[in-house]
């Protein structure tokens, strides 16, 4: 046999081994949902489960139309959403300049590494009362709360990469007279880009907490607000509708960031 | 004149427990388009010697002279190649090369295009929009050349650059650089712990002892070894002869540490 012609066979062979192990995988994790569905459906309807306390798949759908064609849904999503890109985006572009004033300045380093230490370590939360009070029981108090919890630990991850960027770049750029905003801008920042993709992604998830706990503690709209609504008045297919929705919206974020992360690291 | 003059050079390097003297009494003449080697073994300041005449770090004591000024804190005139090519990973080959021009503010067309000519000199072709990771560590290794020689460089200091590739590679690489800085006229410091690589590309090579880093002998090459390609160099009766002398003297002092 033509030996280019055996190559091509092997490799059509290769592919359709590919997509089968894809087609594997996809139909489990269909499987799963469904199942998990039925599952959740049928011991709510047996009352295997206690279905006002746990609701049920059917319950939610019918909530979700209901909310759906009298538009408080897409507002209330509207602004909690709104309220966790911003959070989400200032907390993060805080902590990187953050981590880039104290690249820059190592004694400023020096001189605030126990207050980052302490700020880290303090439930960020916790704080949610004073903030509301400061700025008033608006959409501004409950960004503050999405992006306060993720700066401290997106200063300290970021910073930590500023700092390990291979000292070999900076000494290729130092040689030809480089100033030290060039060695940030052209290696230290590049350089860096992977690990403040991976804080991103986990500031999607931080942000979220955030604002829901916001929402919680001050707030008549919002999904954090349909959840505390739910429970006061034990309406739990409410709660679980929003706790989905959340779910939905916070995995959209997520995929955002890695289309980004496609985008930004090219080299890969 | 000399080109480049160490006097008295000194260094050391301080920990909040030791105070370690890196090197001391460096004294040394070169004239412009010579070609000096730095032998000697790890831990004798080789590297530490090349940062200072670079520039990056000042010395604690002693002076140093170029073209007959003192060199300032990132000035140009410099070009300085490492180990390993060192080419940023996340730009291409372009924005490699140009990166020099880019941080001087003297990037334009005809600097793009002097550096562009100077790839292709170097057997580089196609390759300009490609990224480090997709050529060989040859080929890398000598987009760092150009990436060194496009800001015209009155010194260059070679720090072991052809130490972390295959010995092919490295034979032939010693060629290109040693005919390119003939081509340019280019004084040149190469730092390296190979005897041979030492005796085929330089005219003189400085023997450094350890601990602290001193100058231990100077060697001058033969003429008939100085003026044929470092490949043919390493051919020639001499180098053997050479090689031996140079290697008993390295060994004495390693005995003697």
């Amino acid at each position: 046999m033509n030996p280019k012609l055996k190559a091509e066979i092997l490799h059509d062979e290769y592919r359709k081994k590919l997509t089968r192990e894809n087609r594997t995988v996809r139909s489990f994790q269909l499987l799963i949902f469904i199942a998990f569905l039925s599952l959740w459906e049928a011991s709510s309807r047996i009352e295997l489960i206690d279905p006002l306390l746990f609701s049920a798949p059917s319950k939610v759908w019918n909530l979700f139309l209901d909310k759906l064609a009298d538009g408080s849904l897409a507002a209330n999503l509207g602004i909690t959403l709104t309220e966790t890109v911003v959070g989400f985006l200032l907390g993060t572009l805080l902590g990187t300049l953050l981590a880039a004033a104290l690249w820059w300045s190592p004694m400023l380093s020096r001189i605030l590494d126990p207050y980052l230490v302490i700020m880290n370590a303090m439930p960020k939360v916790a704080l949610g009362p004073i903030l509301i009070v400061a700025l008033g029981p608006t959409l501004t108090s409950i960004v503050a709360m999405g992006a306060i919890i993720s700066v401290i630990i997106t200063t300290i991850v970021v910073y930590t990469a500023f700092r390990e960027v291979e000292p070999n770049y900076l000494k290729v750029l130092r040689t030809v007279g480089a100033s030290r905003y060039h060695c940030f801008r052209e290696a230290v920042l590049p350089a860096s880009f992977p690990t403040i993709i991976s804080t991103l992604k986990v500031n999607v998830g931080l942000s979220w907490v955030g604002v829901i706990v916001g929402e919680f503690l001050a707030s008549a709209k919002g999904l954090g607000y349909m959840i505390i609504y739910g429970f006061q008045v034990f309406d739990f297919t409410l709660v679980l509708l929003s706790l989905l929705i959340i779910a939905v919206f916070a995995t959209l974020m997520y995929q955002g960031v890695e289309l980004l992360e496609k985008k930004l690291i090219k080299n890969n | 004149m000399e080109f480049l003059t160490l006097s008295n050079i000194h260094h050391i390097y301080f920990t909040k427990t030791s105070a370690t003297t890196a090197i001391k009494d460096i004294n040394l003449e070169i004239a412009k388009g010579e070609f000096i080697s730095i032998l000697g073994p790890s831990g004798s300041g080789k590297t530490t010697l090349l940062s200072i005449i670079a520039g990056l770090i000042q010395p604690t004591e002693g002076r140093l002279l170029l073209d007959g000024h003192p060199p300032g804190s990132g000035h140009q005139g410099i070009g300085y190649m490492l180990q390993e090519d060192y080419l940023f990973p996340w730009k291409t080959i372009e924005e490699n090369i140009l990166l020099g021009p880019k941080i001087t503010g003297t990037l334009d067309a005809s600097t793009r295009e002097k550096a562009i000519l100077l790839l292709e000199q170097m057997g580089l072709r196609n390759v300009l929009s490609s990224y480090p990771k997709e050529l060989s560590g040859g080929m890398r290794q000598r987009v760092a050349l150009v990436r060194t020689l496009v800001t015209d460089p009155k010194l260059l200091l070679l720090d072991e650059p052809f130490s972390a590739i295959d010995y092919q590679t490295k034979l032939k690489l010693e060629d290109l650089v040693s005919s390119t800085l003939k081509h340019f006229q280019k004084t040149a410091i190469l730092v390296t712990h190979d005897i041979g690589e030492a005796i085929a590309m330089s005219d003189r090579i400085v023997m450094i002892s350890p601990l602290p880093g001193t100058i231990h002998k100077i060697f001058e090459v033969p003429a008939e070894l100085r003026d044929i390609s470092p490949f043919m160099a390493r051919q020639h009766p001499f180098f053997n002869e050479f090689f031996q002398t140079i290697w008993k003297e390295l060994e004495s002092l390693e005995s003697k540490t």
